[in-house]
């Protein structure tokens, strides 16, 4: 019996084992992902019950943790919600966090590990800990002016950056909300609130359509195709491409055509400088069919697409198709079919071909600071990769230089600046279109990029959202 | 079977040293659970601490009397997890009173059920004085088993439904689970019937290959134990219970015979029932669907039998981490049941995985002193006793941390000695009591005086005691 008694004590150790086991999985493996796991208010709770760091810009805040009267005893509180609600997003108790509330928790919380020494102070002096102040690379006044630039009622968005350093200026979307709805301490009500915004149109409170929204980018993708062009040796500046009214497929009935009204039907060839000028789709087209899928995928991803990032707050990847029928790849080289961009993206772009080729890293973040004011961390620039050779990119330069001067972008020409650009307009519904401008000034030394897109407007209206306020934009960074 | 040495020395002084050391646990614990708030020394602090020294030392001082030979470390253990358990409850009484100051404090309940059930367990070991006497009471065990069972399914003034399980019955003062007293009585039953019969089931029926198959009449208590546990998950919906019944039954047959047969046909038995409970019952297959998709929206919502108190479980331990959030400082009233079915992940969350590491190597330690008795005894009826009590406590434990960490699905069982429930804390004690009487009989000094001649049978045509046939059973 007493052998049998002891393998009852081996499977008694052995489920004991297992227990251990998972208790070690759970609390040690899985703990972060647990944590992380939007369901999870404990962390809310936690930091409920502590002073939050602020989200600053320019020294002001625009979300803090003030003194409230309640079990949590702070409130979080946005200053100008509508304005940088995008970015700082919330910090809701029923509905978790997002944006940089959500990538920057840690920090503002103060469980940072970079915040270690800090804590420890703060266990031993039996002072309240206090979370890290997270300030922005935004510039308030361009802010400002490029929400002033999105009419209310526009689905739209502008992001502002510098090429050489990849800090973003100015980051707005539009519809915008209000989390302060989102953040108060009654779940009823924010469940209320956060109905009644989902209910309005074109908005979604759980994403930043300047990083986070897929749309067709039309026209402005060309500036891909030209980079490809020059990247693969095939062309030059003194390239002669047939330009013919419209590009027929064998065997099929689809034909892809010009821009009707534009100023391409002019000439029956064209070099790249007109086709950029006059954004002519048929020399594009035949270019990706030429260079073939490869090429163009290829030189999209060395401008960032197919990658995610985190600014630090997250982007999605842009597309280019793949496995693609010749009709399809020339839509897609013109930005059409399922090619599909973050307006974050096409300032990359320009930012890229701004810096020489070399494409900076946007960054949201300026630098983290203790509640002490001690500097925590300043992110560094930091290059993502070589886009373009320093060649192609002057090449790009002069031929989007000319686009502003004398093609589709003379909106956003700026006195005593040459300002370089590249407009588009991506067809997308029956009732409007996608309207895009990007580019960067001034051209010998950038010190802005930026795109402009607004969804699903007429044709008249989105060459007057983009271009002008391009120009005004350029004109404001400039004078700072 | 003699090939355990018995100790010759009683170890009353190192129980006492450990008892201390328990005492002095878990009335730390209940101090730093008041101390945030600045409530150390309220007036749970005094009756906690005052009723857990008084009562050990009444047990320790019970067993100096009755039980010289005991196990010297079962009582601290068995302290401090009381101890424990008490302090965590009354901590998550601090953090509902701060929403709602009315409530009733349920920590002050789980002292008073620590006091009778510490009391029960003394009165056991002052009454019994020898656990072969409770093989008397086989039968009577059998039926004491059934009626006990059978309580909570009476008609309403006795039988209580809570919570979708009918375990309760209301005793004037409050509910108390029969159940968990039957966990003990059948124990005793089975005990008695295999250790009289097993001689008998393990000679007759048939060979077939390896497999030494059981007659069919010699089958009945193993129905007998199926039947019960698939008629406490069909009445009763406690999935929990009947899991560890059937496990009981299943390792005090498994020792009693020896016999892997035994337990593969117990484990095609609880196939079989598994199978029918998930086509029939909707609460078993939510509870294996919660289990399995626990992350998933629509499970996590579901009410009732979703996923969100085990999913909130795990947020908890992993908000512990490693060291924990300290006695005080997390926020374990946030899971459901917290200070019953769930306190091993309140007290992850703020003991952390080392401290729930150290409260797992308690119960490892109980259960294998427990075990230690069972192989020290020299009669089948303790074996089988000490042994299926043990693993009784493994086995809850196993139930209820592997259901909390997800490894298994979750069933509402109690934590033994930790969660708050009068008749678990009870029932456990007087497990307690009985084992520390086994333990006395195991490390006893066997008397060296030559043995009266009062069991001629006994002896051999030499005159010496015939131990061999015995042993010879022992070692199959």
């Amino acid at each position: 019996m007493n052998q049998a008694i002891r393998r009852a004590w081996v499977v008694a150790i052995s489920m004991f084992a297992l227990v251990l086991g998972s208790l070690t999985y759970v609390q040690f493996f899985q703990a972060q992902e647990l944590k992380n796991n939007p369901w999870n208010s404990r962390q809310l709770y936690q930091d409920f019950g502590r002073q939050r760091g602020a989200i600053l810009v320019d020294g002001r805040a625009i979300a803090e943790s003030v003194p409230s009267n309640d079990q949590f005893n702070y409130q979080r509180v946005y200053n100008e919600p509508e304005l940088y609600a995008h970015l700082t997003g919330y910090y809701s108790l029923s509905l978790g966090s997002s944006q940089l509330e959500k990538t920057e928790s840690d920090i503002l919380a103060g469980t940072s590990s970079s915040l270690f020494y800090d804590r420890v102070v703060t266990l031993f002096s039996g002072v309240d800990p206090q979370g890290a102040s997270v300030e922005l690379t935004i510039d308030p006044q361009i802010q400002q002016l490029a929400s002033d630039l999105i009419p209310d009622g526009q689905r739209g968005s502008i992001v502002v950056m510098e090429p050489s350093t990849g800090n973003i200026l100015a980051m707005v979307s539009k519809p915008s909300y209000d989390p302060n709805l989102l953040s108060g301490h009654d779940t009823a009500i924010i469940e209320q609130s956060a109905a009644m915004l989902s209910e309005q149109p074109g908005l979604s409170i759980y994403s930043n359509p300047a990083t986070e929204s897929l749309v067709s980018p039309g026209s402005v993708f060309k500036l891909i195709d030209a980079a490809a062009a020059l990247e693969s040796g095939e062309y030059d500046a003194e390239s002669q491409i047939p330009n013919p009214p419209a590009l027929e497929f064998p065997g099929i009935e689809y034909t892809l055509p010009n821009f009707v009204s534009g100023g391409c039907a002019s000439r029956t060839t064209a070099d790249l400088e007109f086709a950029l000028e006059q954004s002519c789709n048929t020399p594009f087209a035949q270019i990706a069919l030429d260079l073939g899928e490869e090429a163009i995928q290829e030189q999209a991803a060395k401008f960032g697409f197919g990658e995610t990032m985190d600014i630090p707050t997250d982007v999605v990847a842009s597309i280019f198709p793949s496995d693609l029928t010749d009709p399809e790849l020339a839509q897609s080289a013109i930005g059409q079919f399922d090619t599909r961009v973050t307006p974050l993206q096409m300032a990359m772009v320009s930012a890229a071909i701004a810096n020489d080729g070399q494409q900076m890293k946007p960054q949201l973040v300026k630098s983290v600071r203790a509640a002490d004011l001690e500097l925590i961390d300043s992110p560094q620039p930091e290059s993502l990769r070589q886009s373009v050779s320093g060649d192609t990119a002057d090449q790009l330069t002069e031929w989007m230089v000319n686009v502003v001067d004398n093609g589709t972008a003379t909106g956003a020409q700026v006195p005593g600046v040459r300002v370089a650009g590249k407009t588009g307009t991506a067809e997308v519904s029956a009732t409007g279109d996608n309207a895009w401008f990007t580019g960067f000034a001034p051209a010998d030394d950038p010190q802005v990029a930026l795109s402009i897109v607004m969804e699903n407007v007429d044709i008249p209206t989105g060459q007057q959202l983009t271009s002008p306020s391009a120009k005004r934009l350029i004109e404001a960074v400039l004078n700072r | 079977m003699s090939d355990v040495l018995t100790a010759p020395r009683s170890r009353r002084n190192v129980e006492l040293l450990l008892l201390l050391l328990a005492l002095a646990v878990a009335i730390t614990a209940s101090y730093l659970a008041g101390v945030d708030r600045e409530e150390a020394f309220s007036e749970f602090f005094w009756t906690q601490g005052l009723t857990l020294t008084f009562m050990s030392l009444f047990l320790h001082i019970v067993l100096r009397l009755r039980a010289k030979y005991a196990d010297p470390l079962i009582l601290p253990i068995v302290v401090a997890l009381n101890g424990i358990g008490l302090a965590m409850i009354h901590r998550l009484d601090l953090s509902a009173m701060q929403s709602n100051p009315d409530i009733d404090p349920v920590a002050s309940q789980q002292v008073m059920w620590t006091a009778v059930a510490m009391g029960a367990a003394a009165a056991l070991l002052i009454l019994l004085r020898d656990h072969r006497l409770l093989r008397r009471f086989t039968y009577i065990s059998l039926i004491v088993s059934a009626v006990l069972l059978l309580l909570p399914l009476a008609p309403a003034p006795i039988g209580l439904e809570i919570n979708g399980a009918r375990i309760w019955i209301s005793v004037g003062f409050g509910t108390f689970q029969p159940g968990e007293i039957a966990k003990i009585t059948l124990a005793i039953f089975f005990a008695g019937y295999l250790s009289t019969n097993r001689d008998l089931i393990l000679l007759a029926g048939k060979k077939i290959g390896p497999l030494q198959l059981p007659r069919f009449r010699d089958l009945a208590p193993m129905a007998a134990a199926w039947l019960v546990s698939i008629g406490v998950l069909i009445f009763q919906r406690d999935l929990g219970s009947s899991i560890l019944f059937f496990g009981l039954f299943m390792v005090m047959i498994y020792v009693a015979t020896s016999r892997v047969s035994w337990v593969l046909i117990g484990l095609a038995m609880i196939g079989v029932g598994v199978f029918v409970a998930l086509e029939l019952f909707s609460h078993v297959a939510l509870r294996f669907d919660s289990w399995i998709n626990a992350f998933a929206p629509e499970v996590y919502d579901r009410a009732p039998g979703g996923s969100h108190q085990v999913v909130q479980g795990l947020f908890g331990l992993a908000n512990g981490g490693l060291a924990g959030t300290g006695f005080g400082a997390g926020r374990p009233d946030l899971v459901t049941y917290a200070n019953s079915d769930m306190i091993i992940a309140a007290l992850g969350e703020e003991l952390g995985l080392i401290g729930v590491v150290a409260i797992v190597m308690l119960y490892v330690l109980l259960v294998s002193r427990g075990i230690r008795a069972a192989l020290g005894t020299k009669d089948g009826f303790g074996k089988l006793l000490a042994c299926g009590l043990s693993f009784t406590i493994a086995l809850q434990c196993f139930v209820v941390i592997g259901g909390i960490t997800r490894l298994i699905p979750l069933t509402g069982l109690t934590t033994p000695f930790m969660s708050a429930g009068g008749s678990s804390l009870l029932a456990n004690w007087l497990i307690v009591a009985l084992i520390l009487l086994i333990s006395e009989t195991a490390r006893r000094p066997v008397p060296t005086a030559p043995m009266k001649d009062s069991f001629p049978e006994a002896l051999g045509v030499s005159g010496k005691p015939v131990k061999k046939r015995t042993a010879k059973v022992a070692t199959r």
